[in-house]
């Protein structure tokens, strides 16, 4: 039952997930953090089956990081995304797979683009300037399809995602409370208050 | 469902005169839910494209995978690959994963090099590698058999490039607006021994 959302404006973007963790009818923790700071300019939110999340988000936080320690230099969100759609792909045919839907968003300080790219648990890699996973892309996909601008301002945007967020609080059965959300820029990560 | 019905989408490539054209759709879904614009067809050189209808995921895999292979073909060969080559290679890649396939459906288009007279080819095959080396049309993807059908109706021999992109224009079109699975958008590469021409046609978004 989680849910992720992620936007891309003018020069940033924004990813936000729910900080649910709960198992069966039991809700344990509100307050986790599901979006992991991949580099200085590179966020990941992970959702799907408990324990494959957070070990294979570390995982691909911990190779990127080696990656910038080795060559000084850390990868561009395209080339990152591609990576991890890799080991995703790598693990659908192993003895046991990973379980494990991502958003991946970065600001390319190269180009001075902001990219988002939607990797599922298959493999499946798109790259799209806004993205749902879980049953929230039902109820927001097609409200970033209406109100969706790419040359936004980071106020605009943070307008739009409160949209999809509460249109989830309204018409999801399960109450997901609240939502964390981070921006990536060309100043770096950091964490917003909605 | 059908694992190759996971994502959806079509390819289609026909045969005209001194030129071939391949085409899809862009629709990457989550079974009924669409996600994204997902690009399924692929220059291997210049003068050949290969389409990958299927799941996704394997799609962008065999992708980079016949992107090596052909790379280490190129390298080793000193020479660019030729489209009935490549055809097999592509069976073989496939072949490979007999017990375990990739969950693809491979449509290829090509001219051969003027060296070997710029002679247009298509060919197809199915997730193991079978190829089917047709003269006229091959199909591929969740709207294959209204692509069939259309194809069937619509195309003669001989066509030039331009009638050629609106034969296969038409075909993709109204075969992907009969499935629920694949539309969303299209674009269509024409082949001539010259230059490739690339266009993106407006299509039903639903």
């Amino acid at each position: 039952m989680e849910c992720q959302f992620a936007l891309t404006g003018k020069g940033y973007v924004i990813v936000a997930s729910d900080t649910t963790a709960a198992r069966s009818i039991v809700k344990m923790k509100d307050d986790e953090d599901k979006i992991k700071t991949l580099g200085p300019h590179m966020l990941m939110s992970y959702s799907g089956e408990p324990g494959d999340t957070v070990q294979f988000a570390e995982y691909i936080e911990r190779n990127l990081r080696l990656h910038q320690i080795r060559y000084h230099h850390p990868l561009r969100p395209s080339s990152a995304a591609s990576w991890i759609r890799r080991q995703l792909a790598d693990s659908l045919r192993s003895r046991s797979p990973y379980a494990v839907n991502l958003l991946v968003g970065g600001y390319d300080i190269a180009t001075s683009e902001p990219h988002l790219y939607w990797i599922d648990y298959l493999g499946t890699m798109a790259h799209i300037p806004f993205a749902a996973q879980g049953y929230g892309s039902y109820f927001a996909l097609s409200l970033l399809d209406r109100y969706h601008n790419p040359e936004a301002s980071l106020e605009e945007g943070l307008e739009t995602l409160r949209r999809c967020i509460s249109e989830v609080e309204k018409r999801l059965i399960v109450g997901l409370g609240k939502f964390k959300v981070k921006v990536v820029d060309r100043n770096g990560t950091r964490e917003i208050e909605l | 469902m059908s694992i190759m019905e996971y994502n959806g989408g079509s390819v289609v490539a026909m045969v005209g005169k001194n030129c071939v054209a391949i085409a899809s759709d862009l629709r990457l879904g989550n079974q009924a839910l669409n996600v994204a614009t997902f690009d399924k067809i692929f220059p291997v050189t210049d003068r050949i494209y290969i389409g990958l209808s299927g799941l996704a995921t394997d799609v962008s895999t065999l992708r980079e995978r016949f992107r090596f292979r052909v790379n280490m073909y190129t390298i080793k060969e000193e020479r660019e690959i030729e489209p009935a080559t490549f055809a097999h290679l592509v069976s073989s890649t496939l072949y490979e994963k007999r017990f375990g396939p990739f969950f693809i459906e491979p449509v290829i288009a090509g001219i051969s090099s003027p060296s070997r007279g710029s002679k247009p080819f298509i060919a197809a095959a199915d997730l193991i590698g079978c190829l089917n080396f047709a003269k006229d049309f091959v199909v591929a993807g969740t709207a294959s058999s209204e692509l069939f059908g259309i194809a069937e109706g619509l195309w003669e021999p001989d066509l030039e490039p331009e009638d050629l992109f609106e034969t296969i224009s038409q075909t993709l079109l109204n075969a992907v607006d009969r499935d629920a699975f694949s539309g969303w958008g299209a674009v269509v590469h024409v082949i001539t021994p010259d230059r490739v021409i690339t266009r993106t046609l407006k299509g039903r978004m639903d």
